[in-house]
């Protein structure tokens, strides 16, 4: 698959803090990825420096072809971005906004009108921005970053604002530019939201990159557990402590719900023993373990290794 | 180039929604048009020479509002943005810093010359309107102090650009455009006129005048306007400071030129290294 975007080592001081220490990552066409970290890992500062906003203290970029540090900007014309805290002049209106954009990119004055029907704003298109409310200008944000069919889109927190129904489309819109292959490179604190969303994993944690790979990969790499929950049947109760004691570490819920750990290689026999027909078992529920709780485990891991 | 002139362009369109141009526009004429009929008071109203007076007042008016006014829109012009966060997205479109810079500057300075010509071709029409007699001669002068009230402007909207450049907040850009004013309009002057009345003739020589003179863009403006035509210099008082300094009018010209093109260098060169 072809590179949109590489990181070779790429470091940011601003003075004394180090925002950014050694980050090295190359992302394809076709590829959606999740930024993850907490406020301040270093999420909005990869972004910036992919964009040509400041700087690198050391290491290397290349966008779309570009080197962003020493003032390239041709491949902007194929990228998209939806900074944080998105911000327009309030005096002219959303159409109005969105064709000085779209000049920019030298894109035609009909897909104004689609995009600004796409992100739902068709009704508010002739009214200046500053009667919009919060999530009228985030889909004014995102109509922008979608300006002129992206090769690259870097949204930094690109749902905060929006409803449910409106993140939906809006991960519908990702969906299909990743189909058509563009990379998507999303930020969020939203780890469920990502999760069913993002192909790939990227936890920053204080400017250093501590994992990067599918969910599947991250979930092989953590060993984390997964929660097995049995809902016992009446009699099965006191035969519980029994029959659970060679799996090590349950307890119980509520009542007649038992919820076990299983390590990755005990998952499957306890699996079998569970639907065994002479097993006290009414019901079964299996979670893997979800993007936060991989997001915690690699915090941990990188805390505790300092 | 193009992208320089969709910037101007958008720059021209938020000058007209949020009526800076209508705001400029009527005071500039507004004043004009006030001191046109007061000010041909003295010379009364059958004077051969009411366009002249006008250039008088007007370019006195010019030397007070125009680097205000340009000062005003200018300060905000890059700092502003950032603060506000419009900066951040507009940087991360395919355009180059300078011609953000450029864009802002040309759309601007369209703003403040179509307010001026139209404030002050409105005081000069209106005289005509009442039937003076206006010599060919005093209409150059007229269109020459229409002009350099445009490249004074230009100055004062690169110097700035220089500041929003490089300060970190609005409101330290604002003082320091508010004092960098009060400088060249009112203090440098003053310090001038009383190094001169100190001095005596002693030390400060022409060619030390003529620097003192060009190191202040209103007062390159000043000698421009009132000394160098004969007609109106007789009116403005300044005959005798125009023979000291031997300053010629392209000269004069030539350093408000630089005056707008050293600082928006300048300006250029700070926003390009500025981080967001």
């Amino acid at each position: 698959m072809t590179e949109t975007i590489r990181l070779e080592q790429v470091a940011k001081r601003y003075g004394r803090v180090e925002a950014v220490r050694d980050a090295s990552f190359t992302l394809r066409a076709g590829e959606t990825i999740a930024l993850v970290g907490h406020n301040g890992a270093g999420k909005t500062t990869l972004m910036k420096l992919m964009l040509g906003l400041i700087r690198p203290t050391a290491g290397r970029i290349e966008v779309l072809g570009d080197d962003p540090s020493a003032g390239e900007f041709a491949g902007r014309r194929e990228l998209g971005y939806l900074p944080e805290n998105v911000s327009f002049n309030t005096s002219l209106t959303g159409r109005e906004t969105l064709a000085f954009y779209a000049r920019l990119k030298r894109r035609p004055a009909r897909e104004i009108g689609v995009l600004l029907e796409r992100v739902g704003l068709a009704h508010a298109a002739d009214r200046r921005v500053c009667t919009y409310s919060k999530g009228m200008r985030q889909r004014l944000g995102l109509a922008q970053a979608l300006l002129g069919e992206p090769r690259a889109l870097l949204l930094d927190e690109p749902t905060t604002g929006l409803d449910p129904a409106l993140r939906a489309a809006f991960y519908d819109i990702v969906e299909e530019l990743r189909g058509r292959g563009a990379t998507v490179l999303l930020s969020s604190h939203a780890l469920t939201e990502l999760e069913e969303r993002a192909g790939r994993v990227i936890i920053m944690n204080q400017g250093i990159k501590v994992a990067d790979g599918t969910i599947d990969e991250l979930r092989r790499i953590a060993r984390l557990p997964t929660r097995i929950r049995l809902k016992v049947s009446q009699n099965g109760v006191d035969r519980l402590p029994e029959w659970l004691r060679p799996v090590g570490s349950w307890r119980r819920t509520n009542g007649r719900l038992v919820e076990i750990d299983a390590p990755p290689e005990g998952k499957i026999e306890m699996l079998r023993r569970a639907t065994d027909p002479a097993a006290p078992v009414e019901d079964l529920d299996v979670v893997p373990p979800t993007l936060d709780e991989l997001y915690a485990h690699f915090l941990r891991t990188q805390e505790a290794a300092r | 180039m193009r992208n320089v002139l969709i910037v101007a362009r958008k720059e021209v369109q938020e000058g007209l929604r949020n009526r800076w141009v209508l705001a400029t526009t009527l005071l500039l004429a507004t004043l004009a048009l006030t001191l046109t009929f007061l000010g041909s008071a003295p010379t009364g109203s059958v004077g051969v020479r009411a366009l002249d007076v006008v250039i008088v007042s007007l370019s006195s008016l010019t030397i007070f509002l125009l680097p205000l006014i340009a000062l005003l829109i200018s300060h905000d012009a890059i700092v502003g943005e950032m603060e506000r966060g419009t900066m951040l997205l507009l940087l991360s479109y395919p355009v180059a810093r300078w011609q953000v810079l450029l864009g802002k500057f040309i759309g601007h300075l369209a703003i403040l010359a179509f307010a001026t010509l139209l404030g002050y071709g409105a005081a000069a029409a209106a005289l005509a309107a009442t039937g003076a007699a206006i010599e060919p001669q005093s209409w150059a002068a007229f269109a020459a102090m229409v002009g350099s009230s445009v490249l004074l402007g230009a100055a004062f909207i690169a110097i700035g650009y220089l500041v929003s450049a490089l300060v970190r907040d609005r409101g330290t850009a604002g003082g320091i455009a508010i004092g960098i004013w009060l400088l060249f309009v009112l203090i440098y002057d003053m310090a001038f006129l009383g190094l001169l009345v100190l001095d005596q003739g002693q030390i400060v020589s022409g060619a030390v005048l003529n620097a003192l003179l060009l190191l202040n863009p209103t007062d390159a403006y000043r000698l421009f306007n009132l000394a160098g035509f004969a007609n109106v210099s007789s009116f403005s008082g300044m005959a005798g400071l125009a023979d000291s300094a031997s300053l010629s009018p392209a000269a004069l010209l030539l350093a408000l030129a630089l005056w707008a093109l050293l600082p928006l260098g300048l300006a250029a060169l700070a926003f390009s290294r500025r981080e967001l």
